[in-house]
């Protein structure tokens, strides 16, 4: 069983989002990690890239497998995790504290899309 | 339509230890218990085992049994001595890959090939295929054998004291020895593996291999999946059926070349090798080392700076053992000398690389 914590939001591609201000501070599930495996790499975006809802913006990789990072919002880059970078295991140790990146939102309607803890919990299962 | 997976003998087993099963070869095998990570150190570092029961056993027996060996084999079996083993592959006439496998010479009249799991059925039907004119008995046991492979630096220490089978000390590597436990079951133990490692590969009637793997896990031997083998193999610089080798992909082409006997008698491919050989081929399995951590997957173009594409990975890794981004790849022949610059193309963006030699890692082989 897969741990899902409260005050974040989910998207079903297995994101979640940390809102502060019109900040969203971007990572992965506990379910994304477990499902991946031991992480070795992260390909992050670019900073002050422009990214949209919906579309990749990096990647995991695992030993055995890649997953591609999709945005749960759209908006620009303004910083990207560099510990999480050099060290990707974090995201298996702690993947709710080891965010991936954060975007400026250019849409915050956006996050009316996102699914709420309990309902994630039916997606990750 | 979907079909049936199998299960090995020790299925129920893996289920218990909570390995994530996943579908190899028709089968459903465990990937990997706690990480992959964890499982190829322990292998490098000390001992881990492997159920490998989904590979095949396939025994010939009978007065040809030599000369058929000889033909459908690339290897030379002619003065194979009972107890030794040879590796080498069976071929299509065009010099295409039927199968990888290794050959035993038992102590009686005969051999035993053991094949992929993924192409049991086929290489039996192969080899029927091949026999008029050989008095031969070509008997398929897969279902009835099972196989472990016990793999590491400890692997010897833990065989003699977790099974008791003291006589594994004295082989070499590529030997093996046979014997009979108490209850008269034939049991096979050879100096053999697919890690780069020292280690043994035990086969069994299925009882006795379910009874194995309890006291080997029972004495602290950590279970390792099919994740770690294939990292292990591809550090150790050898090829996967269905990736380095295939009916497309011919001996010459990945390298292996040194298995193949062009001076012995006719075998199936020969001529097409000593073609391949004398003419060239268009394609040569490389490695690539990149200068990036980004991970080149099996699929991804491999490319000269301009873009134009020469190849395309065939395995690939962030190796664990020597934190390396690595691939082999399968390349235009005019790109495949050692030294050569290759980019590898990862989703939208371009890795530089270079060739290197495809044994990554530094094996540790018992002589």
């Amino acid at each position: 069983m897969s741990n899902i914590i409260e005050g974040l939001l989910y998207s079903e591609s297995h994101e979640w989002v940390k809102v502060e201000g019109n900040v969203a501070v971007i990572g992965v599930s506990d379910f994304a990690q477990s499902e991946l495996g031991d992480i070795t790499y992260v390909e992050m975006p670019d900073i002050d890239s422009e990214i949209a809802a919906g579309e990749s913006f990096g990647a995991l990789e695992s030993v055995k497998a890649s997953s591609e990072l999709y945005s749960p919002v759209s908006g620009k880059v303004v910083e990207t995790n560099s510990e999480v970078e050099d060290s990707p295991e974090l995201i298996n140790e702690d993947p709710y504290a080891s965010w991936i990146i954060k975007v400026e939102m250019s849409d915050e309607s956006e996050l009316s899309k996102l699914l709420s803890p309990a309902a994630y919990s039916e997606v990750a299962k | 339509m979907e079909q049936e997976l199998k299960k090995t003998c020790l299925h129920d087993l893996h289920v218990e230890l909570g390995a994530k099963m996943s579908p190899f070869a028709g089968f459903d095998m465990p990937i990997q218990y706690t990480g992959i990570i964890e499982e190829h150190n322990s292998v490098r570092n000390e001992v881990g085992v492997f159920d490998v029961s989904h590979m095949g056993e396939i025994f010939i027996d009978g007065p040809d049994a030599k000369r058929f060996v000889n033909y459908i084999f690339t290897n030379d079996v002619s003065n194979l001595e009972p107890g030794s083993i040879l590796y080498g592959m069976m071929l299509y006439p065009d010099g295409g890959v039927v199968d990888d496998l290794l050959v035993y010479k038992d102590f009686e009249t005969g051999y035993l090939l053991v094949v992929n799991a993924s192409n049991i059925e086929k290489d039996y039907d192969w080899m029927l295929g091949q026999k008029d004119g050989f008095d031969v008995t070509i008997d398929n046991r897969s279902e009835e054998w099972g196989q472990l492979a016990i793999q590491g630096p400890m692997s010897e220490q833990t065989v003699v004291d977790l099974l008791d089978i003291e006589e594994i000390r004295d082989l070499s590597f590529y030997t093996f020895n046979e014997l009979e436990d108490e209850n008269g079951n034939r049991v096979i133990v050879s100096r053999t593996g697919y890690t780069g490692e020292d280690g043994f590969e035990i086969y069994a009637p299925t009882d006795v291999i379910r009874d194995m793997w309890q006291w080997l896990i029972e004495g602290g031997v950590k279970p390792c999946g099919l994740g770690c083998r294939d990292t292990l193999r591809f550090e150790a610089g050898l090829p996967l059926y269905g990736d380095e080798l295939s009916a497309e992909i011919s001996p010459v082409m990945a390298g292996l070349g040194m298995f193949c006997k062009l001076d012995k008698e006719q075998f199936v491919g020969k001529d097409a090798l000593v073609k391949q050989k004398a003419e060239g081929v268009a394609r040569k399995l490389v490695g690539i080392e990149l200068k990036d951590n980004a991970i080149p997957r099996a699929g991804y173009p491999v490319e000269l700076e301009d873009g134009t594409q020469v190849g395309v990975v065939t395995t690939g890794y962030h190796s664990i053992s020597l934190d390396k981004s690595l691939c082999f790849a399968l390349v235009d022949t005019g790109y495949s000398a050692l030294g050569t610059p290759l980019y590898v193309r990862i989703r939208k963006r371009v890795f530089p690389g270079i060739t290197v030699k495809k044994r990554f890692y530094q094996t540790n082989y018992k002589k």
